[in-house]
């Protein structure tokens, strides 16, 4: 099993799979969780990165850049994946079109605010309904492997998946008042 | 603007065109292998229709996604232009797609919106284009200076050729009527992606 970079954060060990895999296109509505990620994509020129207006939009604009022959990605919280099953279930599994995603888990382990507590739970059952392969990653040294491989995977299969962030992971978003 | 000034200035004042006619006089100027995007429903059928050409992606569901499928064609392909074909009710579901076009400065773009103010395909509810909601001003507010209403046939066709000629993005209005569609899209959607691909050169 590989094993993590010692020293590397989960976002530089994100980035440096990505480019393995000739993931070029960062397309994302922002969370706090993420930023770190959302800034190195911008700051490398490997990337194209920007912001859209809403997630449905996001996972159109990685849908049809696969089929123009680039490969991308879309990071989200889990709020804005509630936003996603039927961009998911006639766009993304129909098609047979990898679209990656990438979900900062809120609504658990410490969260404040009940409405993202309440659309978390949807998350999980909505991908087991669709039948999309999703990982949640708790750990630093489960990130490359779990990445490297769903990307080999959802390129190989033709099928979307989905990473999802554990605060366990990243610290999560933490109570301010 | 110039631009501006020779074309209608309000949806009001565009000629009702009908949705077949023009869908055969876009796809006719097309001799570069540009791709198509059609979004769901009428404005779809009518473009399988037109032709069945290999650089045509046919939606079924995800409503609203003409726009951001076409940007993202157009991103992964910058030499290839790209046109989004997309309904009044449809893309007020992704209004915001239009600035996030704007926001790439997506020369390659071009966004061609069939308005009949209703959505057709469901027993023909108004939409709010159909009340008064000008989807070309719309567009030149959220960043889409060269966006206008096809004053006629005519105007459609030179709108079309210009779009394919100079740096976009564009968005062309079109004032259409309700008669029904010409045929039905088949609904087959690993067949049309896979087709769309090899169309576009990205698989062999």
């Amino acid at each position: 099993m590989d094993t993590e970079t010692p020293g590397m954060s989960w976002h530089e060990i994100v980035v440096d799979v990505l480019k393995r895999h000739q993931v070029k296109l960062v397309t994302y509505v922002p969370d706090n969780v993420l930023r770190p990620l959302i800034e190195a994509a911008h700051a490398d020129p490997f990337f194209t990165a920007f912001s859209c207006a809403r997630e449905e939009e996001a996972v159109g604009i990685v849908a049809g850049a696969w089929m123009g022959g680039v490969r991308g990605i879309v990071l989200m919280q889990t709020s804005g994946f509630a936003t996603l099953p039927n961009a998911i279930a006639s766009l993304a599994v129909p098609f047979q079109i990898p679209v990656l995603m990438m979900v900062s888990e809120r609504g658990t382990l410490g969260e404040f605010n009940i409405g993202q507590s309440l659309v978390a739970k949807t998350m999980r059952p909505v991908l087991q309904a669709l039948a999309v392969e999703h990982h949640t990653m708790t750990r630093l040294d489960e990130v490359e492997f779990i990445v490297d491989r769903s990307i080999t995977q959802a390129v190989a299969t033709q099928a979307p998946c989905v990473f999802i962030l554990s605060p366990l992971l990243t610290g999560g978003k933490v109570f301010a008042k | 603007m110039s631009f501006a000034a020779n074309h209608p200035a309000s949806r009001d004042q565009a000629k009702v065109l009908n949705r077949f006619d023009i869908t055969k006089r876009l796809v006719k100027r097309l001799k570069h292998d540009e791709a198509v995007i059609g979004g769901i429903g009428y404005t779809n059928f009518d473009l399988w229709a037109a032709e069945r050409r290999p650089q045509n992606f046919y939606m079924l569901g995800s409503m609203g996604l003409a726009v951001p499928i076409a940007l993202g064609v157009a991103l992964a392909q910058p030499k290839r232009k790209v046109i989004a074909l997309e309904g009044d009710g449809s893309i007020l579901m992704q209004v915001g797609s239009i600035a996030t076009v704007a926001a790439r400065k997506q020369t390659n773009l071009a966004i061609v919106i069939m308005d009949n103010g209703t959505y057709q395909i469901t027993g023909g509810q108004l939409t709010s284009t159909g009340l008064g909601a000008d989807i070309v001003a719309m567009a030149r507010g959220a960043g889409v200076a060269q966006s206008a209403w096809a004053a006629d046939e005519g105007d459609f066709e030179e709108l079309i050729d210009l779009s394919l000629r100079e740096d976009g993005p564009w968005l062309i209005g079109c004032r259409i009527d309700r008669e029904k569609p010409a045929d039905t899209t088949e609904r087959d959607p690993p067949r049309i992606r896979d087709q769309f691909m090899r169309g576009l050169g990205v698989k062999a």
